[in-house]
């Protein structure tokens, strides 16, 4: 496809993506982006904690969507996919101890990633998913424990320090002084995010992915190998997850086996609150977390950055008793 | 010279219940072999059996290669294109995709097989943006059958094509298939309700009766049966 | 759990040997062996609802929470009676789990597994919030403490009541009904089943036994309940023990309650795996291979066992 052809492929796909959207939902973003726009430009802090949040929120918004690919492929809410975040971004420790460049150590962690991730789905996820679905969520919370079991008698709980690649240069635009390190984590993610988009909308074999999700028999019967999709699937969630663990701490440069669990919580709602089956939502909901999360605890005095966590267990709860497709979802028909 | 397709005491079962009790048949080169029968003879599942959907047992050789050991996916590779009943159509994707979806085993450019679907269904071309879901009944069996032309398959299953469609369109579809019977030597096996139709579109037919063959031969010998005529074509 | 002839044999020759164990193991051993029986109560708790009516829950930890500090509060602040106060964290607990199973009704599979997890995780960061009332980070503690027999005597007694109290519910009309929510809700309702009711009645006594649970599981730890103890883990724990329980056999739950109860224990005492996060390790990998090699869990397994010297 032509760079041109491509270009208004995408716009023509966020403008139907939009209009698909019921209207409060869609509302509620352009109210949401206007605010955002009209508080940065008056406090140099809002829009710190903007730009801050928005670099959280692609972290959080990526682990989402590892959440809503694995589940839209096989059901399956994986609570392990946090730890496996985690165990992916201590692997490039690992090799960065080992000699290789940050951006080597990246790639490499992004490849073992996927091979990490399908070879889950194949051995220890598909053999149970036969029997039910729940049989293989509680396969994931033992996952859950056993990596972080295993990353702690490996690595030790102690901190380690972790390089990052985004430098401490500061950058001024209209005043505001904004560390390099935030666009840098949200460009990387985005980055992903798309090539991921890209790969399911314009190829092949992400149309086969998609057929396999939505329906498998019909998948099969025009020659989708439907058992490889669902091991890709979580394999690219795993690279996803991978993304995210490797830009979750830049400015701290601390690397500790805790430091995907309250990611996890925040990427449960953000995936809850766009919707379980909306990729889309997954995004624009861990963007909505982050921003939402830095700015309530910064402008709530009774909200403190201990109850940021309950917070969000708050919207997960809030979310799923009051309307569980989220707010990019469809309504589940469920008559009994 | 051997059949194409060919099914030697194939049983076929869902979970307890035995659904085929040994049946045998033969689809020759080039033919269009039909499949009567009442509700519950064990049509549709004659064609599960042969793409791998449902569980089954006996010999059912292709070209043959034995497609016992296959799934659906292998079987689809061979190029077997299996029309389900209710048409298997991805709702929630475009027209497009569906289309594309068809051609996924084929390698390469598919550009050349979209424009010839094109030719016979010319109507899907304008539409190929639309979401699936959002056609007719009869519009989403067209597709259906023209997802199954892009694969360009040497055998094509069809299941109760006609079901649900006006008698308009179920004469257009069974021209079609006739039309691509007879300029690409397309071998088909239909499963028909409609034993007018069926009989009339096919070369040869088999006639089941609970889950057994009761009744074969050409579509000549088929209509001059007495009980033939009585059960299925009313007179 | 039918009623079966041999079935009476077997809860006799439990009941017998629970009752021998005090003589024969050392103070240590004893509470672990209450423990277990703690764990039991929450296992048969927890089973009932996944089990028989099929809602999952990774959230009974926070019953466990709610009846445990129960029983520190009401200890603490009017020294009541600690057997009272077991019975209180069943009654509260049995409305709160009304209370929930009411929303639940409207989650399914995965929606549900998510909405327990969110709960199980908050409920014990309630204490933290009001901690003038339930004493924030450290706790609450009860007025006494108790002894690991006594421990013992309560927790197996406990088990025992409230064994036969599900054998009685579970073999009688709700009981069937709870079964005909599980295999199929559409049919369930179309032979006229009131679904919301029976689902609601599930999670109430499921939260009832955790309640129950969750007060012994407070006497086991020095009569403390701090938010700490009944994190995320302790629900994780309970399940993994429903999971490897398996369904419709009291052995099954003796065994599940017992794997989770003493595979702490068991795996710190192994010499590589040693540290606490090795522990963590075998456990993880316990579960994992539990649901890859035992469908049925040990219920499954026993019935395999069963048909085997049938034939």
């Amino acid at each position: 496809m032509t760079q041109s052809a491509a270009a208004t492929s995408a716009t023509r796909a966020v403008g139907g993506a939009l209009e698909r959207l019921p209207p409060p939902t869609s509302l509620l973003l352009v109210a949401g982006a206007a605010g955002l726009l009209v508080g940065s430009l008056r406090s140099e802090v809002f829009a710190q904690l903007t730009v801050q949040g928005l670099a959280l929120g692609a972290v959080y918004g990526s682990l989402a969507l590892a959440l809503v690919l694995v589940y839209r492929a096989t059901r399956v809410v994986n609570f392990a996919q946090g730890e496996l975040a985690m165990a992916t971004t201590y692997i490039a420790y690992q090799l960065i101890k080992w000699g290789l460049s940050y951006w080597e150590a990246f790639f490499a962690t992004l490849a073992i990633a996927f091979v990490v991730g399908a070879a889950l789905e194949v051995v220890l996820i598909r053999p149970v998913l036969h029997r039910s679905v729940i049989a293989a969520v509680i396969v994931t919370v033992g996952l859950f424990i056993l990596i972080d079991g295993v990353v702690n008698w490996v690595w030790g709980g102690d901190f380690k320090f972790m390089p990052s690649p985004f430098g401490t240069k500061i950058y001024h635009v209209g005043g505001v002084s904004i560390s390099r390190l935030y666009p840098g984590m949200f460009v990387v993610v985005i980055v992903s995010v798309l090539l991921v988009w890209a790969l399911f909308r314009f190829t092949k074999l992400g149309l086969g992915m998609r057929a396999a999700a939505l329906r498998p028999a019909e998948s099969a019967l025009v020659g989708v190998r439907v058992e490889w999709m669902l091991a890709i699937g979580w394999g690219l969630a795993a690279v996803l997850g991978a993304v995210a663990g490797l830009v979750a701490q830049p400015s701290q440069f601390v690397l500790q086996p805790t430091l995907m669990q309250p990611i996890l919580v925040y990427a449960f709602a953000a995936a809850v609150l766009g919707g379980l089956e909306s990729p889309a939502g997954a995004v624009v909901g861990g963007l909505a977390i982050g921003i939402s999360l830095n700015l309530v605890v910064q402008y709530v005095p009774a909200i403190t950055t201990e109850l940021q966590t309950p917070l969000a267990f708050a919207v997960i709860l809030v979310v799923l008793l009051l309307k569980p497709s989220g707010l990019f979802g469809h309504r589940e028909v469920r008559r009994v | 010279m051997t059949a194409l397709l060919e099914l030697e005491d194939v049983e076929a079962r869902y979970g307890p219940v035995h659904a085929l009790h040994g049946i045998s048949l033969a689809v020759e080169q080039g033919s269009v072999v039909a499949v009567l029968g009442p509700n519950g003879a064990g049509k549709t599942t004659t064609l599960r059996a042969i793409s791998g959907t449902v569980r089954r047992s006996g010999s059912i050789q292709f070209a043959g290669r034995p497609l016992t050991r296959l799934g659906p996916d292998g079987v689809a590779r061979l190029g077997i294109a299996h029309v389900p009943e209710g048409r298997g159509t991805f709702s929630e994707l475009t027209v497009w995709e569906n289309l594309r979806l068809g051609a996924y085993t084929r390698r390469g450019s598919v550009q050349s097989e979209l424009e010839r679907v094109f030719t016979y269904f010319p109507w899907l071309s304008e539409r190929r943006r639309q979401q699936a879901g959002t056609l007719s009944g009869g519009e989403q069996q067209m597709l259906a059958l023209a997802r199954a032309f892009v694969h360009r398959p040497r055998l094509l299953l069809l299941d109760e094509p006609s079901l649900g469609l006006a008698p308009v369109l179920v004469a257009e579809l069974f021209r079609i298939v006739r039309d691509l019977n007879e300029t690409e030597g397309l071998t088909v096996l239909v499963v028909e309700q409609n034993a007018h139709l069926a009989l009339q579109a096919a070369d040869a037919g088999y006639v089941l009766e609970a889950g057994r063959v009761a009744l074969s031969g050409t579509t000549a010998d088929l209509k001059a049966d007495d009980s033939v005529r009585r059960s299925y074509l009313g007179y | 759990m039918r009623a079966r002839a041999p079935a009476l044999a077997s809860l006799a020759a439990v009941a017998a040997l629970l009752c021998v164990l005090p003589f024969t193991l050392g103070d240590y051993n004893i509470s672990l062996v209450a423990q277990v029986g703690v764990f039991f109560v929450a296992v048969l708790g927890l089973n009932i609802l996944t089990g028989y009516t099929g809602q999952i829950s990774i959230g009974h930890g926070a019953f466990m929470a709610i009846g445990g500090y129960t029983t520190a509060v009401m200890s603490r602040d009017h020294d009541t009676n600690l057997v009272v106060t077991m019975l209180m964290a069943f009654a509260i607990c049995f409305v709160v789990g009304l209370l929930l199973g009411l929303p639940a009704l409207r989650l399914s599979g995965a929606y549900l597994a998510l909405a327990t997890f969110a709960l199980a995780v908050s409920v014990p960061l309630l204490p933290l919030q009001w901690s003038k009332f339930l004493g924030g980070r450290d706790g609450v503690e009860a007025s006494r403490t108790v002894s690991n027999l006594w421990l013992y005597g309560a927790a197996w007694t406990a088990s025992a009541i409230l064994f036969v109290l599900a054998w009685l519910i579970l073999r009688g009309r709700v009981g069937r009904a709870f079964r005909a929510v599980r295999d199929s809700e559409i049919a369930a309702v179309a032979s006229g089943i009131e679904l919301p009711v029976y689902k609601t009645l599930a999670f109430g006594i499921s939260a009832a036994y955790a309640g129950v649970a969750g007060s012994l599981f407070v006497l086991a730890t020095n009569g403390f309940a701090a938010p700490d103890e009944f994190g995320i883990a302790l629900s994780l724990k309970i399940l993994l023990g429903a999971a490897v329980a398996g369904l419709g056999s009291l052995w099954g739950v003796l065994l599940g309650a017992a794997f989770i109860g003493l595979l702490p224990t068991v795996s710190s005492s192994v010499p590589v795996i040693g540290s606490s996060h090795g522990q963590d390790v075998v456990f993880g990998a316990a579960v994992v291979l539990v649901m890859l090699l035992l469908p049925g869990g040990f219920a499954g397994l026993l019935a395999q066992l069963r048909r085997l010297k049938r034939a």
